[in-house]
């Protein structure tokens, strides 16, 4: 049954991977780059409600400081890209710790209501500072070259950086789950009582992937402003943090693909109902209630589970989709 | 006149006072959300969006061909916005109960979302202007400050409906069953009594109330669609420091914040939006489960 999974993912991820390099040869670059970079933000947030069972409601507070100190440093302090996305990273990893550290006191519907509130200071500190540019955020974010050598101005060159931060972000994400601290995490997530009574000290380790997830929206985040060479608002808002949520939802929560579909599937459908204005909103709102009423498992969780059904060849056979905070 | 640290008493008088009248708002919201998660195990997200749609009710009465004035409006108001409370129990909640809390959160948050982008398509992001009603116009003049008698009325009136529901939830018999069903549904249902119905209705009225504090805020904020999200993350917040499991916790703790709030915006400006959300932060330091909450 396991197996079956596996060879799965395997087979999709080449599949997809080939996919990602012709992709920008058939569709508009940024396009693609803009799906990318949510793509890693979902997967970075399903680390959280995924695979440690937290929904974090505030996760626009990462990335978007990830977005506003990357465009800040390569445009005022002309810093080359690699440098300033490192920094963009660093100090959304610094407020995951902070964040982190106070937001797992709580747990459940708490934790979700402190994430949000605490992204919410996020938001009004980026509007009053003076040097996140308030409501013009800072624009016109030079791209400059990668390493020095790569002009990160052709579409093409930054299409391959954009796709090559995405597989980082991604293996790390897929070692972390598949390692034995991913393991404990799961084990949080399904009992964590248990895993206490098993001595391990569960505080740390929600804190450590509360970090990693902070830190790779950051990159995501970073990412996303020399694509757009854009910092806004909208970066930090709570509307971000819903967007993602919904991301990994349509995906499927606690899947590996799920979020990067989910990805896909959200800012396409954004894109071609942009012109309709907020109905996009209403759009959403539909999906998100659809989604929980009778499609909890996401796209990639119905996938697995049909088949595993066929593999198994037993109807009792299918596990259900991980639920989050069961 | 005397000065108090360097800030005029006018200043930090009328500061105060809009920091009563949010904290009145906040008392009435986090009472509604501590009420219906009490029975229902479920945060509604939906909470602020009801708040809104309050407001608007109010004002499409009053511009309608009927022209039915506040006081009307402060009756129909919370009874319409339940029903419609009540119908989303019944057909979106209802099949939801059995699945973790968090379901709930995105569930409502979906339909927060869909509310709020309905209001926005017909009525924009602009305000609509609500005027306050004739019998409370004006004001007194205190000595110290100028008064003005809507406001008073508002913080009068939500003190008395919180003080209302607390006694209803903690002295009646009413009360005493919809606590039993809190702790333990399953035997209060084995005492004959309709535990589903009095969800329906708990959720109805916990949204009823949300509704009547949209009412009251429309002659003091304007009716937008976007006010129900802004105060929502806020109320939150509220929440997490009051802590769930006291009725008068939520309404202390919504009046207190509030004062707070005001008077942060007379001493240190800049820190008015995030005072709320820093002192969570504390709290969370010192007491997790609120400072009238239980762990749950």
């Amino acid at each position: 049954m396991k197996n079956g999974t596996v060879r799965l993912g395997t087979w999709t991820g080449a599949a997809l991977l080939v996919v990602a390099v012709v992709l920008p040869f058939v569709v508009y670059p940024v396009f693609v780059m803009k799906a990318l970079c949510f793509a890693l933000f979902a997967c970075a947030f399903n680390l959280l409600i995924g695979y440690v069972g937290l929904l974090s409601f505030g996760h626009a507070a990462y990335f978007g400081i990830g977005s506003y100190v990357t465009a800040y440093t390569v445009k005022a302090w002309a810093l080359p890209p690699e440098l300033g996305i490192l920094l963009g990273t660093a100090v959304a990893a610094i407020l995951g710790v902070v964040f982190g550290w106070l937001a797992i006191r709580r747990s459940g519907i708490y934790f979700a209501m402190v994430t949000l509130a605490l992204a919410q200071m996020v938001y009004f500190y980026a509007l009053q500072s003076p040097w996140t540019g308030g409501e013009d955020g800072i624009q016109a974010v030079p791209r400059g070259y990668l390493f020095g050598v790569l002009d990160l101005n052709e579409p093409l060159i930054m299409y391959f950086f954009v796709l090559g931060v995405f597989l980082l972000g991604f293996f790390i994400i897929h070692r972390t789950i598949h390692s034995p601290f991913g393991n404990v995490l799961k084990a949080i997530r399904e009992n964590e009582p248990r895993a206490i009574s098993l001595g391990y000290k569960t505080d740390h380790y929600k804190l450590m992937a509360f970090v990693l997830s902070a830190a790779l929206s950051g990159l995501a985040g970073s990412t996303k402003s020399l694509v757009f060479q854009l910092a806004s608002l909208t970066d930090v808002y709570w509307t971000m943090s819903g967007e993602v949520v919904l991301m990994t939802l349509v995906g499927g929560l606690g899947t590996v693909f799920g979020p990067v579909v989910g990805a896909f599937i959200v800012i396409t459908m954004e894109n071609y109902l942009a012109r309709y204005g907020s109905w996009v909103t209403v759009i959403q709102g539909v999906v998100f209630v659809l989604c929980v009423l009778a499609f909890r498992r996401g796209v990639v969780g119905e996938i697995i589970a049909f088949v595993q059904r066929r593999t198994v060849r037993a109807p009792s056979g299918a596990t259900p989709a991980h639920a989050p905070g069961e | 006149m005397f000065e108090l640290l360097g800030i005029p008493p006018q200043a930090l008088f009328g500061q105060l006072l809009i920091g009563l009248i949010n904290g009145a708002f906040y008392a009435m919201l986090s009472l509604g959300l501590a009420v219906i998660f009490g029975l229902l195990n479920i945060i509604n997200f939906t909470h602020g969006a009801q708040y809104m749609m309050g407001a608007f009710v109010a004002w499409f009465l009053l511009n309608s061909a009927l022209g039915l004035s506040y006081w009307w409006a402060l009756i129909i108001a919370p009874i319409v916005v339940g029903i419609t409370g009540i119908v989303i129990e019944r057909l979106l909640l209802k099949p939801i109960y059995k699945l973790d809390h968090l379901y709930g959160l995105l569930l409502t948050f979906g339909l927060a979302l869909i509310i709020e982008g309905l209001f926005r398509n017909y009525y924009g992001s602009t305000g609509l202007p609500y005027s306050i009603p004739p019998q409370l116009a004006g004001g007194h003049n205190l000595g110290f400050m100028f008064l003005p008698n809507y406001r008073a009325w508002v913080i009068v009136f939500s003190l008395a409906v919180c003080l209302g529901t607390w006694f209803v939830i903690e002295r009646t018999s009413l009360g005493a069953t919809l606590r039993a069903a809190t702790e333990n549904p399953t035997l209060v249902q084995a005492f004959g009594i309709n535990v589903p119905r009095l969800i329906t209705l708990t959720y109805g009225f916990g949204v009823g109330l949300a509704a009547l504090a949209g009412v009251l805020a429309a002659p003091i904020y304007q009716v937008s669609p976007l006010m129900g999200s802004q105060i929502i993350i806020v109320v939150f917040a509220v929440v997490v420091i009051g802590g769930m499991g006291s009725i008068m916790g939520a309404i202390v703790s919504g009046f207190g914040l509030g004062v707070i709030e005001g008077l942060t915006k007379v001493f240190y400006p800049e820190a008015s939006n995030t005072v709320i959300f820093v002192i969570m932060a504390i709290v969370l330091l010192v007491r997790p489960a609120g400072l009238f909450g239980r762990a749950r």
